[in-house]
C-alpha cells in the first residue's frame, strides 16, 4: 500500500514529464484500437447493405467485383444482362422479389441508379429495415428522382429541384444529359449504406435519355423530354439485380440454375459469401496494418522506459532514502514497476477515451461523407486483452530500470552518490 | 546494557584488494552520545551501513541490539532496521514529493513497530517537528519551501519517530553553519534523551566533540 502511495506521489511530483510519456501511449493505444474497430466497423456495415439480400446477379465477371459494382458501387461492370434473362429469373418459382439495377450515369460525383418500384418495397439493409422517406415519396413518372440523405444534404436539395445527369461516372463529365432533367420527388433518410450516396430515378428515366444515344454518345437526333416519354421504354439491358427468395434454403439451388443458365453468360452471388472471400483477399493487408500499430505501441512503450531510465540517476538518493528508512530492495523494484504500471494503465485508459471520444466527434461526418454508421465504440473483451497486452509489455519492459535500482539500491547502502 | 558489540570484525568492499574495515572491538552501551571521527575515506560511512545491516561483514561479530544480524536474512535485516534504527543523512535526506509530515512518518509505513510506538503518527510527527524547532506552518508546505537547516531538522524527526532505540547520523551537520549546528545538536540530544535512544555520530568537525558523551577515532581502532 506504502508503495502504491509512494509511486503515486513520485509521479505525480514528475507529472509535466510524464503527461507526454502518457499521451504518447495513449495515442499509440488509440491507433492499434481504432484500426481494429474501423475494421470491425467497416466489414459490419458492408454486411449491413446486403442483409436483407439472398443473391446478386449480374454478368459473369469476378464474385467480388460483381458485389462490389452493383451493391457498392465501387469500380464498373464490364458488361450488362439482357432484360429477358431477367424476366426469367424473376419468375422462377422460388424467388420471392427482385430489384433490377442499372448503372452507368452519374450526378455531381454521386452515381445514378435506374431502378423500379420494388426497390422501396424490397430492399432491405440492417436489421431487415425497409427504405423510409424523410421527405416526399418514391417517384412514379420517368424524369422522377428519389435523392439518398447524403446527396440531398450535400447538394442542397430539395423537393422539386431539376438535376441534370451526367453520362458515365465522375464528378466532372462533360456529356451531360441536358435536354432530360429529373425532378426530385423524395429524400431518404440515412441508412448508413451506400444508399444514401444514390440518386435513384425509374429504369425508364434511363432508358429515355439514352433513346437517341448510341455507344454512348448522342447520335446527333435529337428526341425531346416529352416524346422520348411516350415511346417504348422498356429497357433492353440491365446491369445487375438483386433477388430475395422465399426460402433462404434455396438460394444456392437457384444460383447453381443461374451460373448454368444457357443463353447467357450470368453469375449469382451470396453477397455474405463474396463479402467473406473479400475480407480474406484483404487479410494479409491487415496483417500488416495489425503489425505496424503493434510497433507503435512498442514505440510508445519504449518512450516510456526511455524517461523512466533517465531518471534512475536523479532517483539514487530517493532508493537510498528509501533503504534507510526500511525499504527492503525488492520493494525498490517494486516502486518501479508499479511506476510502469500506472503509467501504462492511464496511458492505455486514455488511449481508449480518445478512441471513444473520437468516434461520437467523427460520427455524423463519416455517416455523411462515406454513408457508414459508426457504432459508439466500447470496450469488448478484445480491448480488454489490448490493455493487458500493452501493460504486460510495459511491466516487461520496465524489469531493466527496476533491475538497475534493485542492484543500485544493494550497492548503494548508506553512501549516496550524486 | 550494550546497544552495539563488535568483535573482529572484518569489511572489504567488493573489487578491493584490501580490507577497508578490521576491527578488534567496539561495544557501545544504551543511551550513549557517540562520535565517530576519522579522515576521509578512512571507512566511517562502510562502519554505519555495517551496524544498519545494509552491508554485511566479512567476518567477525556484529550485534545489534543483542541480536546478530548475521543470523538474519536480507529482508529481515531490513525490517530489523526500520524497527530500531533511525538515519539521518549529510544532506537530501528528503523525498522531495511527500509532504514534510508525510516525510516524517516515512519509517512508520515500513515498521508497524515503529507505527505503534508513534500512535497517531502525523500528531506524533508534528509534536516532534515542534520540538525540533519547526512551526506547524512549515510542516504543511512542501519538502523544497525549507532550508537546508530545517530540511536537517526534518530528517532527524523522522530519524526519531517511533522511538527507535539506535541514531545513527552520518554528517548531518557538514552543510550547516556553526550556530545552526550547535542548535542542531542540542535539539537533537534533547529529543534522544528524552526517549533513551543511542546516538552514533560521524562528524568532521573536531569542533563539535564535546558535545559527545564517548569518542571513536576509526583510526585507532581500525587495523590497517
Ligand atoms: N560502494 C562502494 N564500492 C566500493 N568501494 C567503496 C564503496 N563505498 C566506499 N568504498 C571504499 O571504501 C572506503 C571507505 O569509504 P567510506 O565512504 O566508508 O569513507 P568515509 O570515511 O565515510 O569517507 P567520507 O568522510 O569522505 O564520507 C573508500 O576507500 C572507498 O573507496
Ligand atoms: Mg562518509
Amino acid at each position: 500500500m506504502i508503495l502504491l502511495k509512494l509511486t503515486w506521489k513520485s509521479l505525480w511530483n514528475r507529472r509535466i514529464n510524464l503527461i507526454l510519456t502518457v499521451v504518447s501511449i495513449a495515442i499509440s493505444v488509440a491507433l492499434l484500437i481504432g484500426v481494429e474497430y474501423l475494421n470491425k466497423e467497416t466489414k459490419a456495415s458492408f454486411l449491413n447493405t446486403v442483409s436483407g439480400t439472398d443473391l446478386v446477379v449480374g454478368a459473369r465477371s469476378g464474385p467480388i467485383q460483381l458485389l462490389l459494382y452493383s451493391v457498392f458501387h465501387i469500380g464498373n461492370a464490364t458488361n450488362n444482362i439482357g432484360w429477358d434473362s431477367y424476366q426469367k429469373i424473376a419468375h422462377n418459382k422460388y424467388v420471392k422479389w427482385t430489384i433490377p439495377l442499372s448503372l452507368g450515369d452519374s450526378h455531381k460525383g454521386f452515381r445514378v441508379l435506374g431502378t423500379n418500384q420494388d426497390y422501396f418495397a424490397h430492399f432491405k439493409y440492417g436489421e431487415k429495415q425497409v427504405l423510409v422517406f424523410s421527405q416526399g415519396k418514391p417517384f412514379a413518372g420517368v424524369y422522377d428522382a428519389v435523392l439518398g440523405a447524403s446527396v440531398a444534404d450535400k447538394l442542397g436539395y430539395k423537393i422539386g429541384d431539376k438535376i441534370i445527369v451526367a453520362h458515365g461516372g465522375g464528378a466532372t463529365s462533360f456529356s451531360l444529359h441536358k435536354d432530360k432533367p429529373f425532378t426530385v420527388t423524395g429524400i431518404l433518410k440515412p441508412t448508413g449504406t451506400p444508399v444514401d450516396q444514390t440518386v435513384l430515378v425509374t429504369l425508364e428515366g434511363i432508358e429515355a435519355i439514352h433513346i437517341d444515344w448510341r455507344s454512348g454518345a448522342p447520335t446527333g437526333i435529337k428526341i425531346s423530354a416529352e416524346k422520348a416519354a411516350k415511346m417504348d421504354l422498356t429497357p433492353k439491358v440491365i446491369t445487375a439485380f438483386l433477388v430475395g427468395m422465399k426460402n433462404r434454403i434455396t438460394s444456392f439451388k437457384v444460383q447453381r440454375e443461374i451460373n448454368n443458365y444457357s443463353h447467357e453468360a450470368l453469375l449469382a452471388i451470396l453477397p455474405g459469401v463474396a463479402l467473406a472471400d473479400l475480407w480474406h483477399t484483404l487479410g494479409q493487408f491487415e496483417t500488416v496494418l495489425r503489425i505496424i500499430t503493434l510497433f507503435v505501441v512498442i514505440a510508445g512503450l519504449l518512450g516510456m522506459l526511455t524517461s523512466i531510465i533517465s531518471t534512475l540517476n536523479e532517483r539514487r538518493r530517493e532508493m537510498a532514502i528509501l533503504r534507510a528508512t526500511g525499504a527492503h530492495p525488492s520493494q525498490i523494484f517494486l516502486l518501479f514497476i508499479i511506476e510502469a504500471f500506472i503509467l501504462s494503465f492511464l496511458g492505455a485508459l486514455l488511449g481508449m477515451l480518445i478512441v471513444f471520444i473520437g468516434v461520437i466527434v467523427a460520427q455524423p461526418w463519416v455517416l455523411s461523407h462515406y454513408g457508414l454508421h459508426l457504432h459508439t465504440w466500447m470496450p469488448n473483451l478484445m480491448d480488454a486483452a489490448i490493455l493487458a497486452l500493452v501493460i504486460l509489455f510495459a511491466v516487461l519492459f520496465c524489469l531493466l530500470p527496476s533491475w538497475i535500482a534493485y542492484r543500485r539500491s544493494l550497492q548503494d547502502g548508506l553512501s549516496v552518490k550524486l | 546494557m550494550n546497544v552495539i558489540t563488535i568483535k573482529e570484525l572484518r569489511f572489504c568492499w567488493k573489487g578491493q584488494a584490501s580490507d577497508t574495515l578490521s576491527i578488534k572491538q567496539i561495544s557501545i552501551t544504551k543511551g550513549e552520545h557517540v562520535l565517530l571521527c576519522g579522515e576521509s575515506g578512512s571507512g566511517k560511512t562502510t562502519l554505519l551501513n555495517l551496524l544498519a545491516g545494509i552491508l554485511s561483514p566479512s567476518s567477525g561479530e556484529l550485534n545489534v541490539l543483542d541480536q546478530n544480524l548475521q543470523a538474519l536474512k536480507p529482508s529481515k535485516r531490513d525490517r530489523f532496521r526500520a524497527d530500531h534504527m533511525g538515519i539521518i543523512f549529510q544532506q537530501f535526506n528528503l523525498l522531495p514529493y511527500l509532504s514534510v509530515v508525510d516525510n516524517v512518518t516515512l519509517p512508520c509505513q515500513f515498521s508497524p513497530l515503529r507505527a505503534k510506538k508513534a500512535g497517531d503518527d502525523k500528531q506524533t510527527a508534528i509534536r516532534l517537528l515542534d520540538h525540533l524547532g519547526l512551526d506547524e506552518a512549515l510542516c504543511q508546505g512542501t519538502v523544497s519551501e525549507l532550508s537546508v537547516g530545517q530540511q536537517q531538522r526534518v530528517a532527524a524527526a523522522r530519524a526519531l519517530i517511533g522511538q527507535p532505540e539506535i541514531i545513527i547520523a552520518d554528517e548531518p551537520t557538514s552543510s550547516l553553519d556553526t550556530n545552526k549546528r550547535d542548535h542542531f545538536l542540542k535539539l537533537l540530544f534533547q529529543e534522544a534523551n528524552a526517549q533513551n535512544s543511542t546516538i552514533i555520530f560521524v562528524s568532521h568537525d573536531p569542533a563539535i566533540s564535546g558535545h559527545f558523551s564517548k569518542i571513536i577515532e576509526l583510526a585507532d581502532i581500525n587495523r590497517i
